[in-house]
């Protein structure tokens, strides 16, 4: 009796100790990346580096600014249509989403969401690139919107819901009509949620690459018109860790942490600006 | 009296539709994906038939191909990542619900998180930079050691191969299956840790025997659905994995994805048929994809009621 009570105690000792050692082996890997990145990019990183174009393969100097540039332009547009069409899903299926459609539409975006990114790629390579026969940023864009609309979809949704019923009662007893009440005083509470949820999803747009790779394809110069081929921080670090030269891995490894600290700060800001609203709820 | 409240209805009967139109934007995009690599891929599927799914000749000039390299390298590295993932994933999530002590949960569950924030390139780069060299003086030489007879490991090892390619995979969806585990188990009432432990039962005998059942449907659609991430996964697989059209039972040799094909290769198929042979297995990638979601969903919902489980962390 007391050697298997013994024996139980122990076992839940030992089960304990290896749930926390694995526990810490996944964070110490995050800790591992994070180190090495700071490590081999951060003495890299100057004003070139930010300022200039790349050079010759072969030289050494050159920064990524197009780079830097390219993943702005890419980025925005790609929210700027993603965006609409994500968030009013997402309102839909807080609004009106209890039927048959709501059910359809939430089970296609969690679906979606899983939707291999290189898939989206080839997707968009048919759609744009083959009809107008060369690439360019924006069919870029529209790839990595199609991976956006679906989260936002969903992210939109669960911040609508947080908005209590009460609020949404009142404004309809004063004679607020529904479409306004839906815009003016629900969209309006969960605003910092929705702001979140866009946040998150351009954070983790933002270092796509696969959608890119025969969309926007790359481009060593200094561009901005969205229907020539850009480059961006990601495709530039594929290329670059990929490359035979020494110059080029220490490009990639700074373009990384670059790339790294703007989704840092990206996610840092959506979690900062829920923190304002539903510090209490989250 | 009338006439303000119809221009009311028209005005809400307006506001709906648009959401409508938004909403119904996700199942045609579903569609639209399916019916595009469809359409591209038919040639192949005409060409080759079911032989596409068996068979390992891949030859460009010869205008011949078959997809089985990949599809058995993509679940090889899968099943490789959730061999590693699965024990890590679950210890975070019991270890966040059950034995942290609370000022603890959040920095660890927001350290996990940020896991999922890194750009698939970036574990690339990592994978070829640190990992590989990591594997080749500390893992594979104490692995040989000690399974050398096994066929797991024959071969010399180069760096990039199946074992590298599964160790990034199990890194990066950690943190999916640790957000969805966490979830499922803050979801299991406290009422039956309670009655386990009132029973007598040691913390563990608790989490073993009365929470883990407890939220048994939902823990296996968090690993669905961190398979489901490992199987489309690209940039950093095409970057460790070797991208060898060849089958092999070991870890060590290169082996190659579906992913990872369509991303080394597209660029340079210059035949319409090289093409839609890509858009095929592009077209198998996202059924499979879909399917291995789909399941997982209805496994996640059923614990958790339709809500958007783990979207925190995506």
């Amino acid at each position: 009796m007391t050697t298997s009570a013994f024996r139980r105690h122990l076992v839940s000792r030992v089960m304990t100790v290896l749930v926390v050692i694995l526990s810490f082996t996944a964070v110490l890997a995050l800790v591992l990346i994070l180190g090495n990145l700071i490590a081999k990019g951060a003495s890299s990183i100057d004003w070139a580096f930010f300022t200039k174009s790349p050079v010759p393969a072969g030289q050494t100097g050159g920064g990524v600014a197009n780079a830097i540039v390219g993943t702005g332009i890419v980025v925005g547009v790609a929210a700027l249509i993603g965006v609409p069409i994500g968030v009013g899903a997402g309102m839909y299926l807080a609004e009106y989403g209890s039927g048959r459609l709501g059910f359809l539409v939430r089970f296609t975006a969690d679906v979606l969401n899983g939707t291999p990114s290189i898939v989206v790629g080839i997707v968009g390579w048919t759609f744009i690139v083959k009809p107008t026969s060369h690439f360019s940023a924006l069919a870029g864009s529209v790839a990595l919107a199609i991976l956006m609309i679906p989260m936002l979809a969903r992210t939109t949704e669960e911040m609508v819901r947080l908005v209590p019923n009460s609020l949404r009662e009142a404004a309809l007893a004063l004679g607020y009509p529904r479409w306004r009440t839906s815009l003016k005083v629900v969209a309006r509470t969960a605003l910092g949620g929705i702001v979140t949820g866009c946040l998150v999803g351009i954070a983790r747009i933002a270092g796509e690459t696969a959608p890119l790779l025969f969309t926007a394809l790359g481009n060593l110069n200094f561009t901005v018109n969205v229907s020539q081929p850009m480059q961006t921080l990601s495709l530039q670090i594929y290329v670059y860790a990929t490359g035979p030269f020494d110059e080029w891995h220490r490009l990639a490894w700074a373009s990384a942490l670059v790339l790294m600290g703007l989704v840092l700060v990206i996610s840092l800001t959506a979690r900062w600006v829920t923190r304002q609203r539903y510090g209490r709820i989250r | 009296m009338t006439s303000p409240l119809r221009g009311r209805d028209r005005s809400d009967h307006i506001y709906r539709q648009v959401l409508t139109g938004f909403a119904l934007a996700l199942p045609a995009l579903l569609l639209i994906i399916l019916g595009v690599l469809f359409v591209e891929a038919l040639p192949a599927l005409k060409r080759f038939g079911p032989s596409f799914l068996f068979t390992s000749t891949w030859d460009p000039v010869a205008e011949v191909y078959g997809a089985a390299p990949m599809i058995f390298g993509t679940l090889a590295s899968s099943l490789l990542a959730l061999l590693i993932a699965v024990p890590l994933a679950l210890s975070v999530a019991i270890f966040l619900t059950e034995f942290s002590p609370r000022w603890l949960r959040q920095p660890v569950a927001f350290l996990v998180e940020l896991l999922a924030a890194i750009p698939s390139v970036v574990y690339g780069m990592w994978g070829i930079f640190v990992l590989i060299p990591f594997l080749r003086s500390y893992v594979v030489p104490p692995l040989k050691a000690v399974f050398r007879w096994t066929p797991f490991l024959q071969g010399v090892f180069y760096g990039n191969s199946l074992l590298a390619g599964g160790v990034i995979l199990a890194i990066m969806i950690v943190p999916y299956i640790a957000a969805v585990s966490r979830e499922v188990l803050l979801a299991v009432p406290t009422s039956q840790r309670e009655a386990a432990l009132a029973m007598g039962a040691t913390r563990w005998e608790a989490v073993r025997s009365a929470v883990l059942p407890y939220g048994r449907a939902g823990l296996i659609g968090a690993v669905i659905l961190g398979l489901g991430r490992a199987l489309g996964e690209t940039m950093a697989v095409t970057m460790v994995i070797g991208n060898r059209h060849d089958i092999g039972l070991s870890v060590l040799q290169p082996a190659y994805t579906m992913a990872a094909a369509i991303a080394n290769e597209f660029s340079e198929a210059t035949t319409s048929m090289y093409q839609s042979a890509l858009m095929e297995v592009g077209l198998i990638l996202f059924v499979l994809t879909v399917a291995v979601n789909a399941i997982a969903r209805v496994l996640i919902w059923r614990v958790a009621r339709g809500a958007a489980v783990g979207s925190t962390a995506l």
